[in-house]
């Protein structure tokens, strides 16, 4: 039988919303308070949802622990308490929360084999939160 | 066709433990959770169910009666149980909450009049919960 498992993690980063292209107007017309000249932090909660058969034998989607690694070396270590306009993830892209959901199901889906990534949830603060689905 | 979702909460403990695997199996794909004594959490369990508004009263079906539903299905059964050792579903199945989120999913399909099970979604901890849609 087919079930969905979904763990949330949680992620303290610094960001800056800023657009090299725009001028220093066009920038704080678009980004408001997000383009103030030296950053800003969120506690981010990462909503992760795999799916599977639960297997007979272990009565699991997949085993937590290795989600919980997975997640440990791809995302935590590289992304908590760190400067996200700094990582090489977003050389080229505005660390937007949007930006930042489309990374983690890249680099999730690239490394997690044990069950399928069906959705990435990243909650930027109890009031605002960004998903993007497996493309059915 | 509208969605509907109600809560309702369980204490209960478990382990987890399968009789196919050796002893070591047991506590290399379990850990900690496969400590024989047993272990407990507080589960939230969310019922969502599908139907169409009713034209006079409004509802999709009552929610008290919704309510008494999960109580004498799940809760009476459920709450402050050892899950392993008291419900025969449980018996020759570890009590994950995948399983958990399935075996609800049996004790409430066809019970609920007027609407149809859409989903069923264990929390066994505020940070991890599994779902279920009857998917075989």
């Amino acid at each position: 039988m087919k079930a969905y498992l979904s763990r949330r993690y949680r992620i303290c980063a610094s960001h800056r919303l800023n657009v090299a292209a725009f001028s220093e107007e066009q920038n704080r017309l678009v980004f408001g308070k997000c383009n103030h000249p030296y950053g800003h932090g969120h506690n981010y909660t990462v909503e992760v949802t795999v799916s599977g058969q639960v297997d007979e034998t272990t009565g699991m989607v997949c085993n937590l622990a290795d989600l919980d690694g997975c997640v440990q070396t791809l995302l935590l270590d590289r992304f908590d308490h760190a400067n996200l306009n700094r990582d090489p993830g977003f050389s080229r892209a505005v660390p937007t929360t949007e930006n930042f959901c489309t990374l983690i199901f890249e680099l999730l889906s690239g490394a997690f084999d044990r069950a399928a990534l069906e959705r990435v949830r990243v909650e930027e603060t109890g009031n605002n939160f960004f998903e993007l689905e497996r493309k059915a | 066709m509208m969605l509907i979702t109600r809560r309702a909460d369980f204490s209960s403990s478990h382990f987890y433990w399968s009789d196919r695997l050796s002893p070591e199996e047991n506590a290399r794909v379990f850990g900690k959770c496969a400590n024989r004594n047993g272990h407990g959490h507080n589960y939230t369990l969310e019922v969502t169910v599908r139907g169409e508004i009713d034209p006079v009263t409004g509802f999709v079906l009552d929610l008290k009666e919704l309510k008494e539903i999960l109580r004498r299905e799940v809760v009476d059964a459920y709450d402050h149980r050892h899950l392993n050792l008291e419900l025969p579903e449980f018996r020759h199945t570890v009590p994950t909450t995948e399983n958990i989120a399935i075996a609800i999913w049996g004790r409430l399909r066809e019970r609920i009049p007027g609407a149809s099970l859409h989903r069923v979604r264990v929390y066994e901890t505020p940070d991890l919960f599994a779902d279920y849609y009857g998917e075989a």
